[in-house]
């Protein structure tokens, strides 16, 4: 389904993604896990085309991605849509016209600058927002929401966007434990009732673990792990966090939970 | 999770407010419109000739301008050395107009913003002071000098001196409402006195925007003081003024005029986003790897 070969980004000397190989042959719960500057966001950027590769190719069902260009290009960024760590809303406009900028791909320019969404498009868009609770936030401005409702509205926006693959950087790194769990249950549930891939980047391992059916970990730019949670070993983990024997699951944690147990 | 039974209720209430916004807008699209063509239609019956009727007319003395230089454009290298005196007369006028204007402007700007100003009490009459300085037009300024002190550049550079502190000194002062204060508190804690909390804590957060706003305004100051040499203020405008009557036969003088302003103001911008870009970014920018 998605085939990334040899995917490589360089800036200036500086490699953030080095060679990268990744199959995936079905829609999957992906997480990626690795330290800050592992070239997490990067690769996400890359696959979303926010970032354009230096060299190597991504497939998706046998269609080159990084070849596209102009049109081509923003249709399949419709059709793989992309939720950021600090949310990436309009804060001045309301929660539902940000669920409709979902839409954008498909309205024409003057259209949507006087906001001229069809009716069927509005409704469809409170759906999605009354599906992930958010209702009765619809008339609300984005920005006088909390983090983790502004993370369910942009959750919104990309489900407005219908898209194959749901691309996360971060999703939780801004928001308490209790907000993260919603936004994580959210994320595991799309991927269950619609067969969506998710491909999430992740920063604590026990969030991988949890809710991923697959793990992916990144060091310096390269892959240095694939594979089930059940395979990740915490030397596997030490290896990819690049961290001493003093290294404990707890200590990458968010999780209220994990607090009670025992350094694995 | 947690479904509402309202959400077609709250898309009712919702499409009913679209729907609301929507007449809004296409009734202030018709109400523009309609100004729009009202109000050309009354500055073109007002006008002597006609708009319409005027138009082709437009080009004639730019083309009379290019159509003389042109035949005499084997001259324009030696009119650009003639008159290089004169635009480095105006551009002096212009830069110490601008530092002037602008260091002014910086402690004008700071006592007039709302949470930095010392005096809270000073901050609306000094306001206003900036509004009046802002309000009479340069040229006004320059007149009643040049009848006072007699012509040359002095007169010309103190008019546009005031003037910038009025502008810089508004622009100056918006830019340090959107400045954050957390650091200024954080220099409070330390016992830092107003004027060290000022160039540490705001200075440093604003002086990209303060040196575009400058160095925007210096453009702005050339031209000015290429008017003022019309009014007896010396430097190049008052060779533009001498060469660009009809019938002297000139023009071509006056288009090596044209294009060494042209020239100056080329560099200026070229100049001045350097500054910016290395300002904004800092050094920290080049090894990055210019990315983030």
């Amino acid at each position: 389904m998605l085939v990334i070969s040899e995917l490589t980004k360089t800036f200036g000397a500086n490699t953030a993604v080095a060679r990268a190989n990744l199959k995936v042959d079905r829609p999957q719960m992906i997480g990626i896990i690795g330290r800050s500057g592992a070239g997490k966001s990067t690769l996400l950027r890359m696959l979303n085309r926010l970032t354009d590769a230096s060299s190597g190719q991504i497939l998706f069902q046998g269609r080159d991605v990084t070849a596209l260009r102009g049109a081509a290009r923003r249709g399949w960024q419709a059709e793989c849509a992309m939720i950021f760590q600090q949310f990436n809303l309009v804060p001045r406009m309301d929660v539902v016209s940000n669920v409709l900028h979902g839409t954008l791909n498909r309205r024409s320019v003057l259209g949507s600058i006087f906001n001229l969404y069809p009716d069927a498009d509005i409704t469809r868009a409170i759906e999605i927002l009354d599906r992930l609770g958010m209702a009765r936030h619809a008339p609300k401005r984005a920005e006088a929401l909390s983090g983790g409702q502004q993370q369910r509205v942009a959750i919104a926006r990309a489900l407005m966007q219908d898209p194959r693959i749901i691309l996360a950087d971060e999703p939780i790194a801004s928001l308490d434990p209790m907000n993260a769990q919603v936004v994580m249950q959210t994320l595991r549930r799309i991927h269950e009732e619609d067969g969506r891939m998710v491909i999430a980047n992740l920063h604590t391992l026990d969030t991988a673990r949890r809710y991923c059916d697959r793990v992916v970990g990144m060091r310096d730019g390269q892959i240095v792990f694939d594979g089930t949670p059940e395979q990740l070993t915490t030397g596997m983990a030490r290896e990819i966090y690049g961290a001493s024997g003093s290294f404990s699951e707890a200590a990458t944690s968010t999780e209220i939970e994990t607090l009670d147990k025992v350094p694995a | 999770m947690h479904q509402t039974t309202d959400a077609p209720q709250i898309t009712a209430d919702y499409l009913a407010h679209a729907c609301q916004k929507r007449m809004m807008n296409m009734i202030l699209l018709v109400v523009f419109v309609a100004l729009l063509i009202g109000g050309f239609g009354t500055a073109n019956a007002r006008n002597a000739g006609g708009f319409l009727n005027g138009l082709p007319n437009v080009f004639d003395f730019p083309a009379d301008v290019l159509g003389e230089a042109w035949e005499r454009a084997h001259l324009l290298p030696g009119y650009f050395l003639k008159y290089l005196p004169s635009l480095i007369e105006t551009v002096n006028i212009a830069g110490a107009a601008t530092l002037i204007g602008a260091l002014l402007a910086f402690f004008g700007a700071l006592l007039a913003t709302r949470g930095l100003a010392p005096a809270p009490r000073l901050v609306a009459p000094l306001r206003r002071v900036l509004d009046v300085l802002r309000a009479v037009p340069e040229i006004v300024i320059a007149l009643v000098l040049i009848f006072l002190l007699g012509g040359g550049p002095v007169p010309a550079m103190i008019a546009i001196a005031l003037h910038t502190v009025g502008a810089l000194g508004k622009l100056f002062s918006e830019v340090n409402e959107n400045a954050s204060l957390k650091p200024v508190d954080g220099l409070e804690s330390v016992g830092a006195g107003w004027l060290q909390r000022m160039v540490l804590g705001v200075v440093p957060q604003v002086a990209p925007n303060y040196l575009s706003y400058a160095l925007l305004r210096f453009e702005i100051n050339i031209r000015a003081s290429a008017i003022l040499g019309f009014v007896g203020a010396g430097g190049i405008g008052y060779d533009l003024r001498n060469t660009m009557s009809w019938g002297q036969g000139k023009f071509d003088e006056a288009a090596a005029i044209f294009l060494l302003i042209f020239g100056t103001i080329i560099i200026v911008d070229q100049v001045s986003s350097h500054f910016r870009n290395s300002l904004t970014h800092g050094r920290a920018y080049q090894d990055k790897g210019a990315i983030l």
